[in-house]
């Protein structure tokens, strides 16, 4: 018979089964980064190779790009989408008439629920040779038609410029609700000493932003070499594969399409225990500067 | 008074006309794929159609929906997200429930227990293991495969626990001196209690699982596959020379309005339960993630 308490434990069991089975049991299965893996070999079968796998990621060209494309892409990301939501929060703290700012909410908040697979058909639709923007939008301004899709630069542009478009609305959640929670009679006392608005902003408003600043952007660093497989895969091409593929397309590639079991594991391996490390650190910093606990 | 000045009245213009911008931004590319979904083919290849269908039609419509696999990979996606957000909401819910007490001693190595979750946060091992693990458990080409490895979000875990900490200490003691168990607390108080945040939860879990594709690719035959991943193939790769197409029908078909059609049609699930997502979801996720 299970006890009051009993029951708690009983309460949690299924979670740690399912996590066990399906996050710590993968784990497990990094080991044939080790390995010469071959499926019908098995893990106990497979033969050992010891760092082998690690130098072939380190000194393949193709790999040493992607691991740069990867960190390239996944800072700017980290950059653009901690700026953009703070400048937009800060801009729409200002609006007075709470139906304007409902309706502005609605709008930007939408894109974050719709999936890459949408967005990503979206984007190339609008962004192709045949596109409206090439097509209408550009001749207008009198510009020549731009190779979104097709020239790599532009790729990691696209690839930066709407992942922010899909993003900025939701993450400006959090900094709005850390505006609205600033004591108005800060800013009477600041008014009283004759302040106008921009000293208001500059010496109530951002102090009040930064501890939430400081705790979303050291999260972020965790995402250091997580470029966003979502969206490359639904919007890149074999043409701007050598600057716009990154860890994870290269994985799944490499690992499930040409059964190079060893050598993904290898590189995703690499990756996990960079964000590892990161999001150790950073949660440690968040903890110590910003007071941060996740329970 | 600030807002009196006129230096601020200007920028108040100005600032009303960018976030106005702003926000159309975000809708206007899914206005004009709307449009070119109900246009015609020829106005769609000469580029006319930017925010108003020209040549109003529903082809594109009803050739996909007269195709057999997309209906049956509706059919799975409905399968999957009910089995999947029931499934994940209960033990979401079982899981958060004692974790919630892990202060105070009410749960003796509750701290372990909850850095056991959080760990798979932080580390991962990756998407071939996943993929040899799908292999060796025979769980390909079964449902189980897309409903049990998500299962349990530890992060939509973290919001209900949180939420559950907000709940009146008084409350559980008043039901368990009634003699009532842990059990019935859950079902009689906690969850009546807190059914704005589980209903916050569901809709978060519903669309992540309406939207994913990645595992249907992967562990799904083309028959079993859910209608996100036979969107994201049919939008990647689109195809129109596998069934004939009538004449009369080709004039008003384009692989471009096609697809527009069929991205629309993606997307509209979501966009029906954002009215009430967006009621729910500010709350919820404040109530969640900025703990006092």
């Amino acid at each position: 018979m299970l006890g009051r308490k009993g029951i708690l434990y009983a309460m949690l069991l299924p979670g740690i089964l399912l996590t066990f089975i399906f996050h710590y049991l993968p784990m497990i299965g990094l080991v044939i980064s080790f390995q010469n893996f071959k499926p019908w070999l098995g893990i106990t079968g497979s033969e050992w190779v010891g760092w082998e796998n690690f130098q072939t990621v380190f000194e393949r060209e193709d790999s040493l790009q992607v691991i740069w494309n990867t960190l390239f892409i996944a800072c700017v990301k980290i950059i653009v989408n901690l700026v953009v939501p703070v400048v937009f929060a800060l801009l729409l703290n200002e609006v007075r008439q709470a139906r304007f700012k409902k309706t502005i909410q609605t709008l930007v908040y939408l894109p974050h629920f719709l999936s890459w697979v949408i967005l990503g058909g979206i984007v190339i639709d609008i962004l192709s040779s045949k596109g409206i923007v090439n097509t209408v939008i550009l001749p207008t301004f009198g510009i020549d038609p731009i190779l979104f899709m097709a020239d790599g630069n532009w790729f990691r542009f696209v690839v930066i410029a709407t992942d922010s478009w899909k993003e900025f609305g939701f993450a400006t959640i959090v900094f709005l609700a850390a505006l609205a929670g600033i004591d108005p009679s800060l800013y009477e006392a600041a008014e009283v000493d004759g302040a106008g608005r921009w000293k208001m902003t500059w010496h109530v408003t951002l102090p009040a932003l930064v501890p939430i600043v400081i705790v979303v952007a050291t999260l972020a660093m965790g995402n250091v070499l997580n470029a966003g497989f979502d969206q490359i895969f639904n919007l890149y091409n074999p043409l701007v594969y050598e600057k716009g593929d990154i860890i994870d397309t290269f994985v799944y590639r490499v690992g499930l399409l040409s059964s190079q079991f060893g050598l993904a594991t290898a590189i995703g391996l690499f990756k996990s225990l960079i964000g590892f490390i990161m999001i150790i650190a950073a949660y440690q910093l968040a903890s110590r500067f910003a007071n941060y606990r996740i329970f | 008074m600030y807002y009196k000045s006129r230096p601020y009245r200007l920028f108040y213009a100005i600032n009303i006309v960018i976030l106005s911008l702003v926000s159309i931004l975000c809708l206007i590319p899914l206005i004009h794929v709307l449009a070119l979904s109900f246009s015609s083919g020829l106005a769609v290849e000469t580029n006319q159609v930017s925010l108003w269908p020209i040549g109003f039609n529903l082809d594109s419509y009803s050739r996909t929906f007269a195709d057999g696999a997309f209906l049956e990979a509706l059919t799975n996606s409905v399968f999957r997200v009910v089995l999947g957000v029931s499934l994940g909401m209960l033990v979401t819910i079982l899981t958060a429930y004692p974790l919630s007490k892990m202060d105070g001693g009410g749960l003796k190595g509750g701290k372990l227990i909850a850095w056991y979750f959080v760990f798979t946060m932080l580390f991962n091992g990756g998407l071939i293991p996943n993929y040899i693990l799908i292999q060796k458990l025979h769980l390909m080409d079964s449902i189980w495969a897309l409903v049990l490895p998500g299962a349990l979000s530890i992060y939509n875990m973290i919001l209900m626990l949180n939420f559950f900490r907000t709940i009146p200490k008084e409350l559980e003691e008043a039901s368990l001196i009634d003699g009532a168990g842990h059990l019935t607390t859950l079902f009689r108080i906690y969850i009546p209690v807190s059914l704005p945040s589980i209903a916050t939860i569901a809709l978060f879990v519903t669309v992540g699982s309406w939207n994913a594709w990645f595992d249907g690719l992967i562990y799904m035959h083309k028959e079993n596959w859910p209608l996100s991943t036979l969107l994201q193939t049919m939008i990647s790769a689109p195809d129109l020379s596998q069934k004939s197409v009538s004449e009369s029908e080709i004039a008003n078909l384009t692989e471009r309005s096609l697809r527009a059609a069929k991205i629309f049609i993606g997307a509209l699930p979501i966009l029906l339960v954002y009215p009430f997502l967006q009621r729910f979801f500010v709350k919820g996720i404040v109530v969640g993630a900025v703990k006092g």
